[in-house]
């Protein structure tokens, strides 16, 4: 194995340049890969944070009278998937507001009166996608003394909408990006093997097996993918370093989380499918080659 | 005890024919030659000296007929055996064969590699072939920087090293002057002197009736034209 190794890291400096080139394309295409990740896992947690912690304000109208809570209460109940129901009155609710706002701004001051709707806030159990918010906040809207019912209709749709169709795209851009990468190293391996044509008729002429003539050319492979995904996850690491404390500060006021790195189950995987990705290039590019 | 020598055939030709695009290279050719025989094939040049090593150590196929080498049918053996078949020959070529980006030490190194030896016995071994070939000194140079007949006497360092019980050599002194073919010559015959079987294909007659006792098998278009003793 070390002798394989050692020869594949010896043709490797041979052939330094045609193997910088494979190496760094496969790296840009994990790049590519790794930045598609690094956006889904961000944007699924975001999902996921939504998700457990789905809230819905349900507003009641002005004739609410405390004698029809618990009636209500049922109502709601009957539409199903709550985990937890809060009742806010009026008056809780402006507390809360005066608490948010300073207390010296002009809307409190010219304030008369409270403006504020009774409401429940409502805890989701969960949810598989916006079609089912959307019929939950219909059922809930259909109960004769509620108002309006708020569950963030506006942004979430988008969100999901832009998820869907970036998840669709990233997945042909990653589709693509491994075409070419596996173009590039099967290439790099057919060049590698005719500049060692000489040698291949003498291995075999001494009696080296195929799997002996092989292997170096298979390291080189697996070596070359290892090498790619590495640096590829290096290059989006350092951007994500000098790029991500500046998104998280620009956008702390908007979005209530951090961007995360990829977790190291992701960069395993992406490591992983690297350095298949060397070891099927230098696989095809055989088998067409000694068939 | 030269008829127990003699029963011992280790390469039998049985009929053997190689067409290239319907045109013999070889015709009906029946040979049998004893463990331990110096034969020297020799005839004038698209003769089919070349085919008929090619054929041996299974470069080529025959057209027809049967070869056995040591009891084994080469028709009949498999691609994951034709390896170990190949490890029993020591080729030398007319042009050397050796891999231009690779050391002397490196080149010679490669058939125990092959072979799977360790690595101790793969050093131990291939300085002492480089000894005895006088190139030892020149272990870490790359053959391109050698002369023909440094490179030549690589190519018969690379030949001898796994200790092969038979030497294909494809005119090894085609390309030397004949101090260097002499050298070369000498040490192929050193070792058939340890029983080694030799297969010389090669034009250069004189060197070899100086030095040989053997058989000298002329081939004319392919075919054996006469068999005779070098004394």
């Amino acid at each position: 194995m070390s002798h394989f190794i050692k020869k594949a890291l010896s043709d490797i400096r041979l052939n330094r340049f045609l193997n910088l080139v494979t190496i760094f394309t496969i790296s840009l295409s994990i790049l590519v890969v790794s930045v598609f990740m690094l956006f889904f896992e961000n944007a699924g947690r975001v999902i996921e944070a939504w998700n457990q912690g789905g809230r819905a304000m349900v507003y009641l109208k002005d004739n609410f009278t405390k004698d029809m809570l618990l009636e209500i209460k049922e109502k709601i109940n009957n539409v199903g998937n709550i985990q937890e129901m809060v009742f806010i009155s009026k008056d809780e609710a402006l507390d809360r507001l005066r608490k948010e706002v300073s207390p010296n701004s002009a809307f409190l001051k010219t304030l008369q009166g409270n403006p504020l709707p009774n409401a429940f806030e409502i805890k989701m159990k969960s949810y598989n996608n916006i079609e089912e918010v959307e019929t939950f906040a219909k059922k809930i809207k259909e109960i004769e003394i509620v108002e309006d019912v708020e569950y963030g209709q506006g942004w979430l749709g988008k969100f999901l909408k832009i998820f869907n169709l970036f998840k669709i795209t990233g997945y042909a851009m990653c589709g693509l990006f491994f075409l070419i990468a596996l173009f590039i190293t099967s290439n790099t391996v057919r060049l590698a093997f005719y500049s060692r044509k000489i040698e291949v008729e003498v291995m075999r002429l001494v009696g080296a097996t195929e799997t002996f003539i092989k292997a170096p050319f298979y390291m080189e492979g697996i070596l070359q993918g290892f090498i790619g995904g590495i640096l590829g996850l290096v290059i989006l690491l350092v951007a994500y370093l000098m790029i991500s404390s500046g998104i998280t500060q620009g956008l702390s006021s908007y979005i209530y989380f951090d961007i995360r790195f990829l977790s190291i189950k992701t960069i395993i995987l992406i490591i992983l499918v690297s350095t298949f990705l060397g070891w099927f290039g230098c696989y095809l590019s055989l088998k067409q080659i000694l068939k | 005890m030269n008829q127990d020598i003699k029963k011992n055939s280790i390469i039998r030709l049985f009929n053997v024919s190689k067409r290239y695009n319907g045109k013999f290279a070889l015709k009906d050719i029946n040979l049998d030659i004893e463990q331990g025989e110096f034969i020297q094939i020799s005839g004038p040049s698209g003769a089919g000296k070349s085919t008929l090593l090619k054929v041996l150590y299974l470069a080529e196929k025959v057209s027809e007929g049967q070869i056995l080498i040591d009891g084994m049918n080469l028709a009949r053996i498999s691609s994951s055996r034709l390896p170990l078949l190949r490890r029993r020959f020591g080729m030398v070529f007319q042009d050397f064969k050796l891999i231009p980006n690779r050391t002397v030490y490196e080149n010679v190194a490669l058939v125990l590699e092959a072979a799977g030896e360790k690595s101790d016995y793969i050093r131990k071994k291939v300085m002492q072939v480089l000894r005895t070939t006088d190139m030892d000194k020149k272990a870490k140079a790359l053959p391109l920087t050698l002369s023909g007949g440094e490179q030549q006497r690589v190519a018969v360092a690379r030949a001898l090293v796994g200790e092969p019980s038979i030497i294909l050599a494809d005119e090894p002194t085609g390309s030397l002057d004949t101090k260097s073919a002499q050298v070369v010559l000498d040490f192929i015959m050193e070792y058939h002197k340890k029983g080694a079987t030799v297969l010389i294909a090669t034009h250069n007659l004189h060197l070899l009736e100086s030095t040989v006792r053997g058989k000298n098998i002329e081939i004319t278009e392919g075919t054996i034209k006469r068999t005779a003793t070098m004394l």
